[in-house]
């Protein structure tokens, strides 16, 4: 079970806006390009959120450029999960593979600032905050078992090649 | 049931009766990074505790984002990328040679093959019937030391495309109009089959502007039918040996087909700060610019160079406006110039940059100042993108490019034409 706060963002919330180009030259120092993660959409964001909270998006999340550095990043500021009403797909199989859950649900019932509970097991949120509960839409197999491993690297290391029937 | 493009070249590649919805391990032709995913991948390569590559001849890398490199980080990626090629036989484009994408269609991508790169725009390869999609850096890593990846069937769109294109409108026109029409996550986790007498009667340069830019509705692959205009091109690049006739089944399953007809269509260009935000050309007019930028793996090709030379031609680019071109590659460049394009661009006032991404990207080469507007060619147009997020892109066609630059404001290509 996971539980921590929801930090609301709009739709469309781009690669750009979760890792922005011009910090390009930061890609291979990601714990200074953390520093500037979602600097432009929401600033202060580094600073307010704490480890176990969850970011919660309108529809598309992460659309745009394959840099998986915006998963890893998100990671790293401590998000236990992404909340959102639809993620773009490379975005949404680069947060598995570093894993970080990326979990598909009715997000309009979320507040900002709202106390979550995550199932993930169960596949179930509830807002403690206003009481709403989710369900959680499914995942391929495949993607379970990266997540259970904590990503594609340490799947890869213990599998040696991709597991499916 | 017969088989879409998807399901046929899925099938063929792992070796089982793909369908949409299936999960499929496939082998990979080419797994290829760029300079701004190449690092992660190789970093995550060397903790996977896979040692070396499957096959270095299915494999490439490519300098471009930051080409030539503006600073010592990049630098420093830039030999890392380097020195792991070298080490392992594997081929690596450096700087001034061109956009991957450019480089994948004019050297690497045949019909039926599977490409994974690692940069969104790997669609791009699509317009020669080749399965290619965008991937993080870590499946790249992994496609790179396996050879293959897992990758899930997608339900496909038929998009029927009919007539053709009315004088001043271009590829670049209908993909941002049908790009508005679906929604920037229209098609997500689909694949775009373009076909009909539209396609038949489109030159390669033209599918490839179409393909690149199906990410921008979401899809995980912009496919065209292998055919005639395919074959000449492949043999133009001396590999029409690699040739076959590929296109889906007549009684294959389409999720939703959308149909256009390109005699309807008017030049179209992209608003802040979303590439679904379309509006015509002439519903611009009086939109002042500062920069005008032509290049990029979507409409950087010799083609396109050759609609904005026509149009600069003995014309000069309005004072207040700085106008960039950067081809999409060495060769492109090359022949840009035998034609003498380079030459009527450069005395319209234009900067011609190396080969390569360009400012697109926003690391360089044209980083836009506070409030300032500039109309691309890119494919896209987020806050932030071209380095700076108090800056403003729209995007439209070569044609519409030129024209603005000229005018220093948006407008409708046919008022110069």
């Amino acid at each position: 079970m996971l539980k921590g706060r929801a930090f609301k963002f709009g739709d469309n919330i781009s690669t750009d806006d979760i890792a922005p180009g011009r910090w390009f030259h930061l890609r291979s120092n990601l714990p200074e390009l953390a520093k500037h993660l979602l600097e432009d959409v929401h600033p202060g964001f580094t600073s307010g959120v704490r480890p176990g909270d969850f970011i919660v998006a309108g529809k598309n999340f992460g659309l745009g450029s394959s840099r998986e550095h915006a998963a890893v990043i998100i990671k790293m500021a401590g998000v236990a999960a992404i909340l959102a009403r639809s993620a773009a797909r490379i975005f949404f199989r680069n947060a598995i593979n570093v894993g970080l859950p990326v979990l598909i649900c009715d997000t309009d019932k979320i507040n900002d600032g709202d106390e979550l509970e995550v199932d993930l097991e169960g596949r179930k949120v509830k807002d403690i905050t206003n009481g709403a509960e989710l369900s959680i839409g499914k995942f391929p197999e495949v993607m379970l078992k990266i997540l259970d491993e904590g990503g594609l690297v340490p799947y890869i290391k213990k599998y040696k090649d991709f597991e499916i029937p | 049931m017969g088989k879409t493009l998807s399901e046929k070249i899925l099938s063929q590649k792992s070796g089982s009766d793909a369908r949409a919805g299936d999960i499929v391990v496939a082998q990979v032709d080419l797994a290829f990074v760029q300079d701004g995913t190449g690092p992660l991948a190789l970093r995550q390569l060397a903790e996977s505790g896979i040692e070396g590559v499957a096959d270095p001849k299915q494999v490439a890398f490519f300098l471009d984002h930051a080409s030539p490199s503006p600073n010592r980080e990049l630098s420093q990626d830039h030999a890392l990328l380097r020195h792991f090629a070298l080490k392992n036989g594997v081929q690596l484009w450096d700087i001034g040679e061109g956009v991957c994408h450019q480089l994948v269609v004019e050297s690497y991508a045949s019909p039926g093959e599977v490409i994974v790169g690692a940069d969104s725009h790997t669609v791009t390869a699509g317009a020669l019937a080749a399965f290619a999609t965008g991937m993080g850096s870590t499946d790249v890593a992994i496609a790179i030391a396996l050879g293959r990846t897992w990758l899930r069937v997608p339900e496909s769109f038929r998009v029927v495309l009919r007539g053709k294109f009315k004088k001043g409108v271009y590829a670049k026109d209908l993909i941002l109009h049908l790009i508005g029409k679906l929604g920037a996550d229209g098609a997500t986790y689909k694949a775009l089959e373009f076909c009909g007498r539209g396609v038949t009667g489109m030159g390669m340069s033209e599918r490839f502007t179409i393909a690149n830019m199906a990410v921008e509705a979401g899809a995980k692959v912009g496919l065209f039918p292998a055919d005639e205009t395919t074959r000449a091109y492949l043999e133009s690049r001396g590999r029409g040996e690699r040739f076959r006739l590929l296109r889906p089944d007549p009684d294959a399953n389409y999720e939703e087909t959308i149909e256009v007809d390109l005699e309807g269509l008017e030049p179209t260009v992209s608003m802040p700060h979303a590439v679904d935000n379309i509006v015509l050309a002439k519903e611009l007019k009086g939109e002042k610019v500062e920069q005008v930028f032509i290049g990029t793996c979507t409409n950087g090709r010799l083609e396109d160079l050759a609609v904005a030379a026509r149009i600069l031609k003995g014309k000069r680019r309005h004072p207040s406006v700085r106008l960039l071109v950067a081809p999409a590659s060495r060769g492109v460049l090359m022949e840009a110039m035998a034609a003498g394009y380079v030459k009527d661009l450069l005395e319209a006032g234009a900067a011609i940059l190396p080969p390569g991404c360009g400012p697109c990207v926003g690391i360089h080469q044209g980083v836009l100042g506070d409030g300032e507007r500039c109309l691309s060619t890119a494919n896209r147009n987020f806050r932030g993108r071209m380095g700076n997020p108090e800056g403003f892109i729209y995007l439209g066609s070569p044609a519409t490019a030129a024209a603005t630059a000229i005018a220093g404001e948006i407008i409708d290509p046919r008022e110069m034409m």
